[in-house]
């Protein structure tokens, strides 16, 4: 496979869609979580630690999806993402704002005037279980309104039964349906269960045109790990080799401390390297973690532990 | 690369090196009788850390009879649970003290302190559990209803891993009732001396465990000693030939863990990242100074290039420098003659016209480096096919059917170990039952865990060493 068109003949037929799927290369379970775990006992220090506190930062998806969001805390989320630190000018904006779609407008208003994008989940999150039609309007709705990155959910009950065709598809009709919104799919890797599923569900989404393939939904245990990004690294690497084009990655969920995120970047930086290393491409999707990186990166200038009560609640 | 990790080295102040060492005999720290006095370098630095005792004839006649001594009056009537007690004591203080020993085996070794740290002290540790728990059990291991043991031991161990070896031999002797006395390699004698204080540390009885230092000679001394009763080594062939030699027609019991060329065998339908980790850590571990090592990949002719592709790209992120810091992936080559050889035969490599890969990094001016190097095209004619490397050196060789495999893989004088890649069970079971290596990793290399015998077929030597199997080398029925 060389070309964009070889992509469309992959998902010709339910047949050959699952022919591909299914010749991608197995995933050792013990191998895979041994690599992961090597990597998480990299020490980075000083101004490794520093450099990559203000990265991680500048690729936090600030996330809110609650029952009980309104307006008034979408707003405070907002100007958290502008100034994540008030005291220090020198402290860059997270990447995004995440919201449930009725919440957009209101967060395409704060952010007036600002680089942070406004994404919002679609397609009856988090479960998913709504007829097309619903789901492709809860879609345009969000695009509507103005948010630019769309967090859809994957099919997970299509791909658990095998119907990988009907999986694609539905990723087809919503990026159509995203225009030139970013399209980031959920593959929830806690309802796969195995990492051989992980990678064929992150091919399965990326030949259906994902720009970004994203693990968790935040409402399933266990959301992210090292071990399934570190698959989902693989197979984007993989994707851009054959298919010659690049696919982000966002690790959301169970992210909470600084030591966590420079984790993440260790395995983003030595399994995809540099390419990645941007906020375009490998996202974190949170909202507690921005304050452990604000006390950490504290810290490091000052060399002393402040306190929750020197960062802002939201 | 936009990520650059800073330095960061694990302290070395933890231990504190004397400017010289005698021998450990009897207990005591002793000046040698006849023996001089040789250095022992950092060999990532070339920085002398220490003058150490080669012994000579006396002194190994003394260490000999304190091992004896110890062995009739103090060790070999004591009751199993009380020797359990010494070794469970000896477990506990290497834990306590693994910090200090890891570094300390970095320094004197050049392995990374993350591979001293997280492999080699922990299951130093696990080995000292492990037999303590059979100390009080041997009339249930199967070597008779009242196994005796064998008497004083001589075990003369490798540079490779010098407290791991030592823990290998010592453990599961004195589990038996044995006593020893134990020569580390020339190269890296100082955590064998620190154990010495480790023992002094668990009241263990003197003369229970000897410490003699020194080079060949001194090895040769000690197992052609006519008051040994069993002689264990773990080294090269060439050595282990001279001692099965030296031995024969004696009264003496051999073990011997020699070389290896182990295959690891990757299949088209292996799991290809995980295959490409399996192959770096098993011929780049520990900077290939292993003899159960991966170091020679036989890769199905219809992946070779996927495959290849794949481990060049993750070679191309081995981190290679400083033993000390905690992010160095490859440390630095034991010695020079080891770097010597290592050189000689990549050389001999290039000569007969395999291709030669070398990963892009930078290593320091002082001290004694090889980068990770590939050799693509080899054939088993090859030296690099057939001679034990003992470096950070891969010979790529390829195959078109598991039949083929096979033939490759066991046509070498060696037997120690191997690997097989595949997602399908069947075919790992039916591979591995036809390959002829005391040890078989499926979709893994180069893990070791007390609990699992160790040892190999062929000239990679005989006798087994770790589980129930390894307690047989030191018990007579």
């Amino acid at each position: 496979m060389s070309t964009s068109t070889h992509v469309g003949d992959i998902a010709r037929s339910a047949s050959t869609l699952r022919g591909y799927l299914h010749g991608l290369p197995g995933v050792d379970r013990v191998g895979a979580e041994a690599r992961a775990a090597a990597l998480a006992t990299r020490s980075i220090k000083t101004t490794a630690k520093a450099w990559a506190i203000d990265l991680a930062i500048r690729m936090v998806d600030l996330t809110t999806l609650e029952g009980s969001d309104t307006p008034g805390k979408v707003r405070a989320l907002c100007a958290k993402a502008r100034r994540p630190d008030p005291t220090d000018p020198s402290c860059p904006s997270v990447a995004a704002v995440c919201v449930y779609p009725s919440m957009v407008p209101t967060a395409v208003a704060a952010l007036d005037g600002s680089a942070i994008h406004v994404a919002s989940v679609a397609t009856a999150f988090p479960s998913g279980q709504a007829p097309l039609s619903v789901k492709l309007a809860d879609t345009r709705a969000a695009v509507a309104d103005g948010a630019d990155e769309i967090d859809m959910v994957l099919n997970r009950g299509a791909f658990l039964s095998g119907r990988y065709l009907d999986a694609y598809e539905e990723i087809l009709a919503v990026k159509e349906a995203c225009g030139s919104a970013h399209l980031k799919v959920i593959l929830e890797t806690g309802e796969l269960a195995t990492y051989d599923n992980v990678r064929r569900a992150s091919w399965l989404a990326m030949l259906a045109g994902a720009d970004f393939i994203k693990t968790s939904t935040g409402k399933i245990t266990p959301a992210a790990t090292l071990p399934v990004t570190l698959v989902m690294l693989e197979a984007v690497r993989d994707f851009r080799a054959a298919a010659g084009r690049q696919v982000g990655v966002k690790p959301a969920g169970g992210i909470r401390t600084s030591k966590d995120a420079l984790r993440y970047l260790v395995l983003v930086n030595e399994t995809v390297g540099d390419d990645w290393l941007d906020p375009d491409w490998f996202r974190f999707g949170a909202s507690t973690l921005l304050n452990d990186l604000l006390l950490q990166r504290s810290k490091l200038a000052t060399g002393r532990y402040s306190g929750p009560d020197y960062v802002t609640l939201d | 690369m936009r990520f650059q990790y800073a330095p960061a080295p694990e302290s070395s102040s933890i231990v504190d090196i004397r400017s010289s060492y005698g021998l450990f005999i009897g207990g005591e720290f002793v000046d040698a009788k006849d023996g001089e006095l040789f250095k022992t370098i950092n060999p990532a630095s070339e920085d002398v850390l220490a003058e150490v005792t080669a012994a000579g004839a006396s002194d190994v006649d003394t260490a000999v009879a304190a091992a004896r001594d110890a062995y009739e009056h103090r060790w070999r009537d004591l009751p199993g649970r009380d020797r359990a007690k010494y070794l469970y004591r000896i477990a506990r203080l290497i834990q306590e003290r693994s910090r200090e020993l890891a570094v300390l085996e970095s320094i004197d070794n050049g392995k990374p302190i993350r591979e001293s740290r997280d492999v080699d002290l922990p299951l130093v540790a696990a080995h000292f559990f492990y037999y303590a728990g059979w100390a009080d059990k041997l009339s249930y291991a199967g070597f008779g209803p009242e196994p005796r043991p064998l008497g004083v031991a001589a075990q003369v161990i490798p540079w490779n891993f010098p407290l791991l070896m030592l823990a290998w031999k010592i453990a599961p002797a004195l589990a038996a009732g044995n006593t020893v006395v134990l020569k580390p390699a020339e190269t890296t004698p100082l955590t064998a001396l620190h154990f010495a204080e480790i023992c002094r540390q668990a009241d263990l009885p003197p003369g229970v465990v000897n410490i003699v230092t020194g080079a060949g000679e001194t090895g040769r001394l000690l197992v052609e000693h006519p008051g040994v009763d069993k002689v264990a080594f773990t080294g090269s062939t060439e050595v282990g030939r001279a001692i099965a030699r030296a031995v024969a027609g004696t009264r003496k019991r051999l073990t011997l863990e020699l070389g290896g060329k182990a295959a690891n065998i990757v299949f088209d339908d292996a799991p290809v990242d995980q295959a490409v980790e399996g192959i770096v850590n098993g011929i780049f571990f520990n900077q290939g100074h292993v003899c159960c090592a991966g170091s020679r990949l036989l890769v199905q002719e219809s992946v070779a290039e996927e495959v290849l592709d794949a481990l060049k790209r993750r070679m191309a992120t081995l981190r290679v420098g400083d033993p000390l810091d905690k992010n160095t992936d490859v440390g630095a080559i034991n010695s020079a003659a080891q770097l010597a050889r290592i050189r000689e035969l990549s050389d001999a490599g290039t000569a007969e016209g395999a291709e030669r890969w070398s990963a892009p990094c930078v290593v320091p001016d002082k001290g004694f480096w090889f980068v990770p190097t590939i050799f693509t095209g080899v054939s088993q004619a090859h030296r690099i096919a057939r001679e034990e490397i003992f470096g950070p050196v891969l010979s790529v060789l390829t195959f078109r059917t598991p039949a083929e495999a096979v033939e490759k893989a066991n046509n070498t004088p060696y037997g120690l170990s191997a690997g097989v890649w595949s997602e399908k069970g069947s075919r790992i079971l039916a591979i591995a039952d036809k390959l002829r290596a005391g040890v078989v990793w499926a979709n893994t290399f180069n893990k070791f865990d007390p609990t699992s015998p160790f040892g190999g077929y062929k000239e990679s030597g005989y006798g087994r060493e770790g589980g129930r199997h390894g307690l047989e080398a030191y018990l007579a029925r």
